[in-house]
């Protein structure tokens, strides 16, 4: 608004500039813009003089410094000549990892139990009641433990591991070793086809989908879409000549050695964390069901389909709009509560770098700092990700 | 995001004004509340361990002891705050503890970048591994591919990774937070080895379900020296925290005890006239009472006591004097003369 403008309204209206509201709404915003501005700048000259004061180090530079502490569980290259920068990315997949896993594995979870909760069998529906209440009703801190210090440590020792599938899978308390696939030369064709085979598969989903529209015709799409992704790389798998090789865990002097670790840490953390984010979703998605209104499975079995197509073709689709908001925060909570892996020494973020590199560094505000932007970041990608789905789903009104 | 920001920032901000003030003048501050705020460790016997009716007791709470005798002229006017190894530093930082008591090791960037002073060396200590006697290891050099527990936040971290490192030799590290987890896990057959200070491997070894199992290797991997830490910048502070471990030294050297020092009192000798206030205004200087020194031994024992009742041979613990026995018994510690 222009001056001008604003100066006519007042002559009009014959109210004095002070009880004019918008005025008053304008000049009491940027009063409270400069007010913010002003927090943030004392605020940080003031973290800043203090911490010259003290004489602690401040600034970004520590990130360049060796880091020289080992850690147990490294996605990329690591050694303890390694920077703290590098530890901060190690860090940051690690949490990642357990993230993508544990929203996996736990919404998968979920899902059944949920189903499983409206159950007609009584036995299947008490079980599944008894699961909800019992686990999210316990500190999720406690739980990481129990897997850890009561369930994982009851394996077999290290010199006595189970031998599995003639002994190329071991089991015991220092994690699962499975065997470790060595990429040869030429076995680039088979990352190839896996690619051609995920790109082709919604492609054929997309043309089924309209050929069904059309035509009224099915198609086997859940075979072609298995056989797009995992029979076309094995086909190049012996086209290419047996490029993959594997290789196996043999015993050492004190745990096994090659092949490919996974630790206990992580087990027991992603344990805790599907399991008990698990128990809320399926409360979400008994919820999501019965808000579809019955008519709408009786309306299904009187066109003739069965209860699982009803399920999966007719409530599951409009149960999703109700869902996936509330899905959306429990996937949250798990990446947010991933940190609590710092209790059992599963190396993530807040673990190796606000815990062991802060202490090394010392420098507490550039560390937090970092790791709240990292978390924020994750926060907003996995939202602005479910808005994105929540939209697609979202009843299209024609 | 930006609103995030700037609550971190004040939430920093804050503590860090709260710290300014703390740092002016300790002495003042510790003054006027009446107590000490000491950091101690969250449980390590012999060094800072509550016992079963709470009170806390160890070589490290001696220290602080004997600096609130100093002050107050009352060894109890302490508070402590168990902390983790992770934590204690901010703690210290941010001016929640007046003073750091917690086995901590001296090292050069403690020392520099932390804005930290260390106020002197009350045990002289080294790392070591645990091993279980079932595994039959005899030397740290064998321990190629094993499963190491530790501590994160620590020297021992560091240590293990550069003595792997040197030897080259490859290890698993399980780093926990709380020392109580580390024990845990190697108890329940997580780790092969287990390491930290030798001090502790004796102290945690007394947690172990059954502790005969195990052996301490003969390997000290590194060199810790443990000691009281205070903020860098209040010299006052600083002072009185070192010339109260250095009395309890000097206290020994010079043969008074808690026992004797009020016949000590009445001494000819001038050292330890000068040691208990007799004569001179070394206390004044400090900032406290001139009997600061008759106080100490008196409330809190001379050093080699403290040792003793702690974690000498006659404890739990066991340890023997070794490099810890004064300069003038074959070991290292030496205390300037109060002079």
């Amino acid at each position: 608004m222009s001056a001008e403008t604003q100066d006519a309204d007042l002559e009009s209206a014959k109210v004095p500039l002070w009880n004019d509201p918008k005025v008053r709404a304008l000049v009491s915003q940027v009063l409270l813009i400069i007010l913010v501005f002003w927090f943030g700048y004392e605020i940080v000259t003031n973290t800043l003089v203090n911490l010259e004061r003290q004489k602690i180090a401040s600034g970004f530079d520590f990130l360049n410094t060796t880091a020289s502490f080992g850690i147990i569980q490294t996605l990329v290259p690591y050694t303890e000549a390694s920077s703290y920068g590098r530890v901060f990315v190690v860090g940051l997949l690690n949490t990642i990892l357990i993230g993508v896993i544990g929203i996996f594995f736990a919404t998968i979870l979920g899902f059944i139990v949920g189903i499983m909760r409206l159950s007609k069998n009584w036995v299947v529906a008490k079980v599944a009641t008894v699961y909800v209440e019992t686990i999210r009703n316990l500190p999720l801190l406690l739980q990481i433990f129990f897997w850890y210090f009561g369930v994982l440590s009851a394996l077999p020792t290290a010199r006595n591991s189970l031998a599995l599938f003639n002994e190329s899978v071991f089991l015991n308390s220092r994690g699962l070793y499975l065997p470790k696939p060595i990429f040869e030369s030429g076995s680039g064709l088979i990352g190839i086809a896996l690619i051609v085979g995920l790109i082709a598969t919604p492609i054929m989903l997309r043309w089924a989908h309209k050929r069904q529209d059309a035509t009224g015709q099915q198609f086997p799409t859940f075979w072609t879409a298995v056989g797009l992704i995992v029979g076309l790389p094995f086909l190049a798998y012996l086209v290419s000549g047996l490029p993959v090789s594997m290789e196996y865990s043999t015993k050492g002097t004190f745990n096994l050695t090659g092949g490919l670790q996974v630790i206990p840490e992580f087990v027991a953390l992603l344990l805790a964390l599907s399991v008990y984010t698990a128990s809320f979703i399926a409360e979400i998605v008994r919820a999501g069901i019965l808000a579809v209104s019955h008519g709408q499975t009786e309306a299904s079995h009187a066109l003739g389909l069965r209860n699982g197509p009803t399920l999966r073709l007719v409530i599951i689709p409009q149960a999703l709009r109700v869902i996936i908001p509330p899905l959306t925060s429990q996937y949250l909570n798990l990446t947010k509560n991933s940190s609590l892996a710092v209790a059992i020494a599963y190396p993530d973020l807040v673990s190796v770098f606000a815990g062991t590199v802060l202490n090394q560094t010392g420098q507490a505000v550039e560390i937090l700092l970092m790791t709240m932007g990292v978390y924020l970041t994750l926060s907003l990608v996995t939202s602005l990700f479910m808005n994105w789905y929540n939209a697609k789903m979202a009843l299209t009104e024609r | 995001m930006k609103t995030k920001i700037l609550s971190i920032a004040a939430g920093a901000a804050i503590s860090m004004m709260a710290a300014q003030a703390a740092s002016a003048a300790t002495l003042d501050d510790v003054k006027k509340k009446g107590h000490i705020q000491c950091g101690v460790s969250q449980g390590l016997a012999g060094f800072s361990n509550p016992d079963d009716k709470g009170n806390w007791t160890g070589m490290d709470v001696d220290v602080c002891r004997a600096v609130a005798a100093a002050v107050f002229g009352d060894a109890t006017k302490v508070k402590y705050t168990p902390l983790s190894a992770k934590e204690r530093f901010t703690a210290l930082q941010s001016g929640e503890v007046d003073m750091l008591s917690r086995n901590t090791t001296w090292t050069a960037t403690r020392d520099t970048a932390l804005g930290l002073n260390f106020a002197g060396v009350n045990y002289y200590d080294g790392q070591g591994f645990m091993v279980r006697k079932s595994l039959g290891v005899t030397s740290a050099l064998q321990l190629a591919g094993a499963a190491v527990c530790t501590n994160t936040g620590t020297t021992t971290e560091l240590n293990v990774a550069d003595y792997f490192r040197a030897n080259n030799m490859k290890y698993e590290v399980v780093a926990f937070e709380k020392a109580d987890e580390v024990v845990q896990a190697y108890d329940k057959g997580r780790c092969d080895v287990y390491t930290t200070d030798a001090s502790g491997l004796y102290s945690q070894r007394l947690k172990l379900s059954n502790a005969d199992d195990h052996i301490v290797l003969p390997e000290i991997i590194s060199k810790e020296p443990l000691g009281p830490v205070v903020r860098q910048g209040d010299d006052q502070w600083f002072n009185l925290v070192k010339w109260s471990l250095f009395l309890m030294v000097n206290a020994e050297e010079m043969g008074v005890t808690s026992k004797n020092v009020d016949e000590m009192k009445g001494s000819s000798n001038p050292a330890v006239k000068r040691l208990l206030g007799v004569e001179g205004n070394f206390g004044e200087n400090l900032g406290v009472g001139n009997d600061w020194g008759y106080n100490i031994i008196k409330q809190v024992g001379n050093y080699g006591e403290s040792f003793d009742a702690n974690v000498g041979p006659d404890t739990p613990l066991g340890i023997a004097r070794g490099v810890n026995a004064l300069w003038s018994k074959g070991g290292i510690q030496y205390a300037p003369p109060v002079r």
